[in-house]
């Protein structure tokens, strides 16, 4: 009509393609099969969280097309993979695409491999200032994410092949969260990757999912923690769904911003400053990190003290787990408050954040090493 | 607000001390742990409850005071800031700031400000208009101004967070102990002997109680524990349980705990029944009781008791229950069995590098051993023979002092898997009178010895010798008379003719017994071998078994207790509500962006003067910043 409107913002409902309906269609066609499939398993909670992970997948995935694949992807993957089990445990090892790719274990065993690969391609594409090399390891990461989540939905699936008293969620030990934190860390990474266009961070990004990935395959070898084992009674709840998810968020976000802060100090201290993004970007990237995390370790915390108060019989108790959790988040309050009240910027907040990782990884791995309590489950 | 951060700071580093020292110990713990001195200055500071001492919750208090005191103070202008428009903006002022542009332009003033107006409406901002005292119109917009509640809400969140905690919290007790009106008791009588200074009324607004019930009982009252001590909460009802059943998955770990329980109460009608579950409470007049753990509840139990020392197998009954006491012996030898624990299920991982997985190895009892000077040994036995190693024993186990790990005894266990067989021939073993013919069977089957009289004399009383000393002390016998008698270098020689000599004895004892017994003789093969080296080490380790008698566990009648938990938290509904304000104003504060835009329209110039202000300014507003200009400028040029 006239030229005055060309800057009128299309709404998210607006800016909505065809295939972008196609894609929710078939999200929540999915999720109603899981439903009629496996609805005996679930209570009202859990059939609420079924639906409301396919709203929030749907949403997700019109933000971010990227991740709608990914979605998609998964589904049809593990699918695949759980029709190739027909509902016995031992066909991991016997038929050839279970044993050697899309078994719950083969496929977390690659999601390994892919995040080493990733990272060295990453460290790679800085060294050569390699566009092509970049692209080859945000791809890389791409697939890690895609066979560490195909490896977790088939694990949950074989959780239910041991016995149906024994299935469970994969979010219940310290290997399955280990998992978990990769693949959101990552998942975080890739996000702002594609919005401020910062490849180069991959490689210090990976650094912290490889130390990950280095535990989960000493814990596999060592330990022989891949073995599924059923939940404590403490742990048989729809809360568990809801609240250790929420947490990795929130640990997933501060690594994030931990390892940006690495960036940051480095480029300014002059060193790769000419390979990394700006100091302004890791600045603002490692604001916005640091700000996604607090929200969700914010929601997780309540959420756990809701179910505390159902499960212990109070939503506070000060098990060393709480108390740290507390720590970690009066730490994050204090940086954010910092920066947004008095507008403090620069190298001392990037330290804060960098230094803050120790703190959050007692919080997270330290307590269950070192002090007992009521989180026992997540023991060394 | 630097006040509170530095509260802050203090309450993180006493948080912190509460989760290195653990919390609510047994002060004999402590005391064993930090000695006498430091034992005390730490009570005196209460580290033992840091997170219910007078100080962190004073520490607690002054944050509440502080916040809403901040919160008094900010919230007018957060308010101030969250209306105005800032529509008095001059011209100077705006000509000073950081991010602004001027167009000029060929239209109306009308139409530039019909234009703008869309302008703004479609970047979702809310506007107003003033004509400056120059004669230009000022359109003052804004957009987020929400963010403010971001600080309102999170600040009263905190407030209402620690209110709501301060309300859960043992203050009122804690005053009133101050006051002398309450003590804690630290005695352990029974129930009703608890002095009404240490009761705690049915109308106590808060608590967290524990309850121990064990099936067929009910009960009244509560136990709430503080320090060293406890006091008794009254409950304005009965509990009683039915109930308590342990399910297990396949793999023997617990798989669920679940009480029936029947509440009891003049007020109803009919007593309510339910069963509770962990994750699964139950709540009537406003007190929530939890499965919180359990424990035995007096399960009866039936014991052969064996002497160790006799050189007989008679054995003796004896029939006791968990938690009360038995006696063992006569006179001033007599020992009081006192009857600690029953666990039906023992699941532990028997392999040795751990990575197996656990099994069941049935049950246990746990019992201590006090002889009339008071001092106790703790004794843990095994019902059922368990497998190491590929075989299989009956296990013991001895401790003196709490912070000992138990040494087992390990019996090995017979051809009908029972330990008579052990027992049988430690009897022999014991019995002097069976030597002589220990001895000559055994020179009778050696071809050396037989041969000439007077060796065979000799072998016989030295074999005699040996077995007398090994009946004294097992082993450590032999080893001394060794050490005492034999030349340095000759030790080693000796030893090893001696253990030999020890090993052909026990078989020609073993076999003994199982003839006395009219049972089938050991066959000389390696599993006799093992049995008779098993046997022969058990034998040695009855002399530092500490006590002669060997409980066997016969029979059990099982009965359990189930631990409650009973909770009134009158704080919770206010902890829900600030922790809902928290979330919103988390998101408000960091995802609700505060923008302005000040748009000046001169007459006469025909000119626009495009300013615009972040009360955060970052990468975002950068982009968006650039992005009005340009499309302003379309718009207008």
């Amino acid at each position: 009509m006239n030229n005055s409107l060309e800057y009128q913002q299309k709404n998210l409902l607006q800016s909505l393609r065809w295939q972008d309906w196609l894609y929710a269609l078939i999200v929540f066609a999915g999720s109603i099969f899981a439903f009629v499939k496996y609805s005996q398993y679930m209570d009202i909670y859990e059939v609420s969280f079924l639906f409301g992970a396919a709203t929030l997948a749907s949403y997700l995935g019109w933000k971010w097309k990227g991740l709608g694949k990914l979605v998609l992807a998964v589904g049809i993957i593990s699918v695949f993979s759980i029709s190739l089990y027909d509902g016995e445990q031992a066909k991991a090892t016997q038929v050839f695409l279970l044993k050697f790719l899309i078994s719950s274990q083969s496929a977390i065993m690659w999601m390994n491999v892919l995040f080493v690969l990733a990272m060295v391609t990453y460290w790679f594409a800085m060294y050569k200032r390699s566009d092509f090399a970049g692209k080859v390891a945000s791809a890389l990461t791409w697939s890690a994410v895609l066979f560490g989540f195909v490896g977790l939905m088939v694990r949950w699936y074989e959780s239910y092949l041991i016995a149906p008293d024994v299935g469970h969620i994969p979010i219940s030990n310290l290997y399955e969260v280990f998992i978990l934190f990769c693949l959101i860390t990552s998942l975080l990474y890739l996000h702002y990757e594609q919005k401020l266009n910062t490849k180069q961070l991959g490689g210090f990004v990976l650094l912290v999912i490889n130390a990950a990935v280095g535990f989960i395959l000493w814990y596999t070898f060592d330990r022989q923690a891949h073995n599924i084992q059923p939940l404590v009674p403490a742990l048989q709840s729809y809360w568990m769904k809801i609240h250790v998810p929420a947490n990795f968020v929130g640990y997933g976000a501060f690594s994030l911003a931990a390892m940006v802060s690495a960036a940051y100090l480095l480029a300014d201290k002059g060193i790769l400053a000419s390979r990394l993004p700006s100091l302004d970007v890791l600045d603002d990237l490692m604001y916005k990190s640091i700000a996604v995390g607090f929200a969700f370790f914010t929601i997780a915390t309540i959420l756990g003290a809701m179910w505390a108060a159902e499960a212990w019989g109070g939503y506070w108790s000060w098990d060393p787990k709480e108390t740290w959790a507390l720590i970690v988040w009066l730490n994050y309050a204090a940086w954010l408050h910092l920066r947004m009240v008095k507008g403090l910027r620069g190298p001392l907040l990037a330290w804060w954040a960098l230094i803050g990782l120790l703190v959050t990884t007692f919080a997270f791995l330290g307590v269950n090493m070192f002090l007992s309590g009521l989180h026992s489950y997540g023991t060394l | 607000m630097r006040f509170a951060v530095s509260l802050l700071s203090v309450l993180g580093v006493a948080s912190i001390i509460g989760t290195v020292l653990k919390q609510n110990e047994p002060y004999e713990n402590y005391i064993i742990k930090f000695g006498q001195f430091w034992f005390g200055l730490f009570e005196k500071l209460g580290l033992y409850d840091v997170y219910h001492s007078g100080w962190f919750l004073l520490i607690l208090l002054f944050l509440v005071v502080s916040t809403s005191l901040c919160i008094y103070r900010n919230t007018p202008s957060m308010l101030k800031e969250w209306r105005t428009f800032k529509e008095h903006a001059t011209e100077k002022s705006l000509n000073a700031f950081s991010h602004q542009e001027t167009y000029s332009s060929n239209a109306s003033t009308d139409e530039l400000k019909q234009k703008l107006i869309q302008f703004l409406t479609a970047k979702g901002f809310k506007f107003k208009f003033r004509t400056q005292e120059d004669g230009s119109e000022l359109i003052a917009a804004k957009a987020g101004t929400h963010q403010r509640w971001g600080y309102i809400f999170t600040h009263v969140a905190m407030v209402v967070i620690l209110f709501g905690g301060l309300l859960d919290g043992n203050l009122p007790f804690k005053i009133q102990e101050m006051l002398g009106y309450k003590r804690i008791e630290t005695l352990d009588i029974p129930e009703s002997q608890v002095a009404p200074e240490s009761r705690l009324s049915i109308f106590n607004p808060s608590f967290r109680a524990n309850m121990t019930l064990p099936e067929g009982v009910s009960d009244n009252v509560a136990f709430v524990r503080v320090r060293d001590g406890y006091l008794v909460q009254e409950l304005p009802f009965r509990v009683a349980l039915k109930d308590f059943r342990i399910e297990h998955y396949a793999t023997g770990q617990p798989k669920s705990f679940e009480s029936d329980l029947v509440i009891i109460d003049p007020d109803l009608k009919e007593p309510i029944t339910k069963t509770i579950s962990v994750n699964h409470p139950l709540t009537y007049k406003g007190i929530a009781i939890y499965q919180s753990d359990f424990q035995d509840g007096g399960t009866t139990l039936n014991f052969k008791v064996w002497n160790l020392f006799a050189p007989n197998a008679e054995t003796q009954l004896l029939t006791g229950a968990i938690f009360q006491n038995g006696v063992l012996g006569e006179g001033d030898d007599a020992l009081k069995v006192e009857f600690n624990d029953f666990r039906k299920f023992n699941i532990i991982n028997m392999s040795p590098d751990g990575k197996g997985k656990p099994q069941n190895v049935g049950p246990n009892i746990t019992y201590k051993l006090r002889d009339n000077r008071g001092q106790a040994k703790e004794y843990v036995n095994y019902m059922q023979p368990m497998q190491i190693d590929g075989r299989h024993y009956f296990l013991s186990g001895m401790r003196e002092t709490v912070q000992d790990e138990f040494r087992y005894l390990r019996i090995p266990v017979d051809s009908d898997f029972g330990m008579d067989g052990f027992m049988n021939f430690r009897a022999t073993m014991l019995d002097a009178a069976k030597y002589p013919e220990i001895a000559q069977r055994i020179a009778r089957n050696s071809i050396d010895v037989k041969k000439d009289p007077a060796v065979k004399k000799q072998f016989e009383e030295s074999v005699v010798q040996l077995l007398t000393v090994f009946a004294k002390s097992g082993y450590t016998g032999v080893a001394q008379v060794i050490e005492k008698s034999v030349p340095e270098k000759e030790r080693e020689a000796v030893a090893r003719t001696y253990i030999k000599m020890v090993s052909v004895a026990a078989f020609e004892a073993y076999n003994m017994s199982l003839e006395a017994k009219n049972k089938p003789l050991l066959a000389s093969n390696a599993d006799t071998e093992t049995l008779l080296r098993d046997s022969l080490n058990a034998f040695s380790d009855i002399f530092f078994f500490g006590t002669p008698y060997y409980l066997q566990l016969e029979q059990f009648e099982h009965k359990e207790a189930s631990g409650l938990q009973l909770t009134k938290s009158p704080g919770q509904k206010w902890v829900y509500l600030g922790s809902v304000l928290l979330v919103l104003g988390i998101f408000s504060m960091m995802y609700i962006r505060e923008r302005r835009i000040w748009l000046s329209i001169r007459p006469g110039k025909q000119q626009v003067h495009f300013a615009m202000a972040s009360n955060r300014k970052n990468l975002d507003f950068e982009k968006e910043f650039n992005l009005y200009r340009e499309q302003l400028r379309s718009l207008i040029g």
